[in-house]
């Protein structure tokens, strides 16, 4: 017995709203966001990602009540993502509650953020997010701007040098799986949990429990995340930490 | 009359977790987050949080002039410290070249090997990140708290050596490290109550009450 894999529903949120797209196309919405952790939280979430894609500035404030009311309510680590750019971003989610802060975008085009970042707040609470999209047989890129714009960078590479920059956590999703509910991609998640020496996320793809599993016993994820499973009910936490457990995997199971 | 738990204050990180906790489970206390010298040496009850690099940790406290506070504290009033803020009670952390800690507990505080491997053969990931089980050695903190319940961990550094009488909570990760210790007037453990659901919010619950004795 010893240290558990964690499941980690992800919010993405926008103007203070849950939102998720299908099929990339028509944005659904899922409800308000304390509500929503407040029931994962009670279905035995091990974490929660909140992934803000506000597009404009004067909404930033509301992303900060939204995860200072969140964190007053949900007593279990919380992640935030989605525009942090300044060590000012990071410092008022940090105040707002947050506990760990997702870098993504930032990352790639200034590695040193990073590095600035850890060393002024602790690796615990500095997660790179990576996009990566298969380009040849046992190679990704990370690609940006939603997956639409190549960096020409290895994600694996990429994944290695950001933690030696102070990465406390890696964030990997999948740009081809992301939202089909095929899978993870088992080979890049592998590829870069077994190359760096801190904890990885699996992310993008998830549509049955048994993914799950695979991105675990398979990809070696430490830990994994999904969204549209169980925002819509297909799924409840409880259900896919039951058949991960049953699967011989650790898990945190009473709570 | 209404009782004070003084949050310490020192310029670390994210205390309004931990003050929203006690909050939570306080039933009527005041929780106060403070770095002034008078608030703390008035509270009933005093918790040392704690996140980041130990080195930064100590700076803030001796900036501030509250290391002496603490020390003054030991022993009178129920203290209870919180990650680095249990690290910080040791002799000696070996994070950011070796730096001096406050001596309550003897001890230094080690990283953990790059290099070692689980059961199944995979390597550990450091950080220690995420819910692991904590063993209780009898201790009234534990109160109403199941043997074997899991807390949010997130740390590279720990207390190895389980064998001493002081170490209250023993957690594994690649070997037996000291999930919590305590002597007269203190509880401190290396995970975040605050982030560990149902048990942390007992464990603060049960500070809120606890006389300070083992």
């Amino acid at each position: 017995m010893g240290l558990a894999k964690r499941i980690i529903p992800c919010l993405d949120v926008d103007c203070g709203r849950v939102v998720k797209g299908v099929q990339f196309e028509e944005i659904r919405d899922a409800g308000d966001p304390v509500e929503v952790s407040r029931r994962y939280d009670a279905e035995g979430a091990d974490e929660i990602t909140f992934l803000d894609i506000t597009a404009s500035h004067e909404n930033r404030e509301t992303t900060y009540d939204t995860v200072s009311r969140m964190a007053s309510e949900v007593f279990i680590p919380l992640t935030v993502g989605g525009g942090v750019r300044t060590l000012d971003n990071i410092r008022d989610l940090l105040l707002a509650g947050a506990d760990k802060v997702s870098i993504n975008t930032a990352a790639v085009f200034h590695p040193e953020f990073v590095k600035a970042a850890s060393d002024r707040f602790g690796s615990q609470c500095i997660v790179v997010a990576i996009d990566a999209k298969q380009v040849a047989e046992n190679r990704w890129e990370i690609f940006t701007h939603g997956g639409r714009k190549p960096t020409g960078i290895d994600a694996v590479e990429w994944a290695v040098r950001m933690v030696e920059f102070g990465a406390g956590e890696i964030l990997l999703t999948s740009m081809d799986r992301d939202g089909t509910r095929d899978g993870f991609d088992l080979g890049v998640t592998r590829a870069v949990a077994d190359a760096v020496s801190v904890p990885v996320i699996a992310s993008g793809g998830v549509g049955q429990l048994d993914h799950l599993v695979d991105g675990v016993l398979q990809g070696h994820a430490d830990a994994v995340l999904a969204a549209s499973i169980f925002h819509f009910r297909q799924f409840s936490i409880a259900e896919a930490k039951a058949h991960m457990s049953a699967a011989g995997i650790e898990m945190r199971l009473s709570h | 009359m209404r009782q004070t738990v003084a949050v310490i204050d020192y310029g670390m990180g994210n205390l309004h977790s931990v003050a929203k906790a006690l909050e939570h489970v306080a039933d009527g206390a005041r929780v106060c987050v403070t770095s002034h010298v008078s608030d703390i040496r008035q509270a009933d009850r005093v918790v040392l949080p704690g996140v980041g690099a130990i080195g930064d940790c100590m700076a803030g406290l001796v900036e501030r002039g509250l290391d002496a506070v603490v020390r003054e504290l030991i022993g009178t009033v129920p203290l209870m410290g919180v990650c680095v803020g249990m690290q910080i009670l040791t002799t000696f952390g070996e994070e950011n070249q070796g730096v001096h800690a406050l001596g309550v507990f003897p001890g230094a505080i080690t990283r953990f090997p790059n290099d070692d491997v689980d059961g199944q053969g995979q390597r550990l990931k450091i950080p220690h990140m995420g819910w692991n089980q904590v063993w209780q050695r009898p201790h009234p903190m534990w109160s109403d708290i199941a043997d074997g319940a899991r807390f949010y961990f997130v740390h590279s550094y720990r207390l190895q050596d389980t064998a001493r009488s002081d170490v209250v909570g023993v957690c594994e990760y690649g070997g037996p490290f000291a999930a919590a210790i305590a002597c007269p007037g203190v509880f401190a453990v290396q995970f975040h109550p605050e982030k560990s659901q149902h048990a942390g919010l007992q464990l603060y619950a049960n500070f809120l009450t606890w006389d300070g004795g083992c």
